[in-house]
């Protein structure tokens, strides 16, 4: 079984990625999907990067005890001002870390 | 074509590859340690999570996938999983590829193996600027191959730290923060603010959806809420 999810999953996602460039050169895209394409990073990234702050076992949770939501909102306005991906990730880290150990609770 | 016969040219982007990689790099490390943790505590030996690491190289859908395997899920369930935490690389694969327009078969296949989130974000912004082909393949495998090395060596270190590293440290949240630090410089107008905005509202909306279809959702949600604000106004969309 551990070599079927192995193999299997492993061709799913190598085909996924290699889906459109092994196409690229064999058809034109029509221009609304092209401009559709423009939006993928943005909504992507956005739709990664939400659901683990705000979602917690019971249940989305946002609010002042979501110590996860201050850490992303500081890191969110780091990543703005410095559009720096190390100054983001370690303003997001310590943010919750130290509010973690400020407010005793886990992180 | 070894890296001392590629034109100097070449050999600039590969190294200019590598340096915009180096952060994105650092801030994944905590991650594929936890990847490895999580692997051994689950009951796998070492190995099994470094062939994790080599058949996916997709460190969300190989937690999920080594989750339900353990659990007796079946098959078809982990497949569909793997398949739909792992379809925007599909999204990413076909915005990259008008760029990669008469590339080689096999370089294709390496770049598409190699293509996860990091190295599609730090490609989109260089890509622009590198009118040769030869020249945006050589950033894009100058920053993805060690990439994908560090991904290999994290994972390993974490299963063969295994208990040593504690798992409770929220290491993870280094995942969204890397997304969030990516996604900032995105938004240059309405039309990407917007889309942003849908996609996390969907997203966490639909959350409970099953195998992570609430990720492919949301992503779909931001798109089409992206499409229609640039065609709201005249000029597509002014900030």
């Amino acid at each position: 079984m551990l070599w079927a999810v192995l193999i299997g999953g492993g061709l799913i996602t190598f085909s996924l990625r290699w889906s459109f460039l092994a196409l690229v050169d064999h058809l034109s895209l029509p221009p609304t999907v092209r401009r559709a394409l423009r939006y993928v990073p943005v909504a992507v990234f956005s739709a990664m990067a939400w659901p683990p702050v705000v979602i917690v076992s019971q249940g989305i949770e946002i609010g002042p005890g979501n110590l996860r939501l201050w850490a992303a909102i500081i890191a969110a306005l780091v990543a703005w001002k410095t559009r720096n991906v190390l100054y983001t990730v370690a303003a997001g880290m310590l943010v919750l870390l130290g509010l973690s150990m400020v407010t005793g609770s886990a992180v | 074509m070894t890296f001392r016969a590629c034109s100097p040219l070449l050999r600039d982007d590969a190294r200019a590859g590598a340096r915009a990689m180096l952060p994105l790099i650092v801030s994944i490390l905590p991650f594929a340690l936890i990847v490895g943790v999580v692997a051994v505590r689950l009951g796998y030996a070492p190995w099994v999570a470094s062939a994790f690491s080599l058949f996916f190289f997709a460190g969300s859908s190989q937690l999920a996938a080594m989750q339900l395997l353990m659990d007796g899920t079946p098959l078809a369930i982990i497949l569909l999983t793997v398949l739909f935490i792992n379809l925007r690389f599909t999204m990413y694969s076909a915005s990259i590829a008008p760029w990669l327009r008469g590339a080689g078969v096999w370089v294709k296949m390496l770049m598409g193996y190699t293509l996860t989130d990091q190295p599609y974000m730090l490609s989109l912004y260089a890509f622009d600027q590198r009118p040769a082909l030869s020249r945006r393949v050589a950033f894009f495998l100058g920053g993805a191959l060690p990439f994908w090395l560090s991904w290999q060596l994290g994972t390993l270190a974490g299963a063969l730290l295994g208990s040593r590293l504690p798992a409770d440290w929220g290491l993870d949240f280094s995942v969204p923060l890397t997304f969030l630090a990516l996604l900032a410089p995105a938004i240059v107008d309405r039309a990407t603010l917007a889309a942003a905005i849908v996609a996390a509202i969907v997203a966490v909306l639909a959350h409970t959806l099953p195998w992570n279809m609430g990720l492919i959702v949301g992503a779909l949600s931001g798109i089409a809420a992206g499409v229609v604000v640039s065609s709201l106004s005249p000029q597509g969309s002014r900030p």
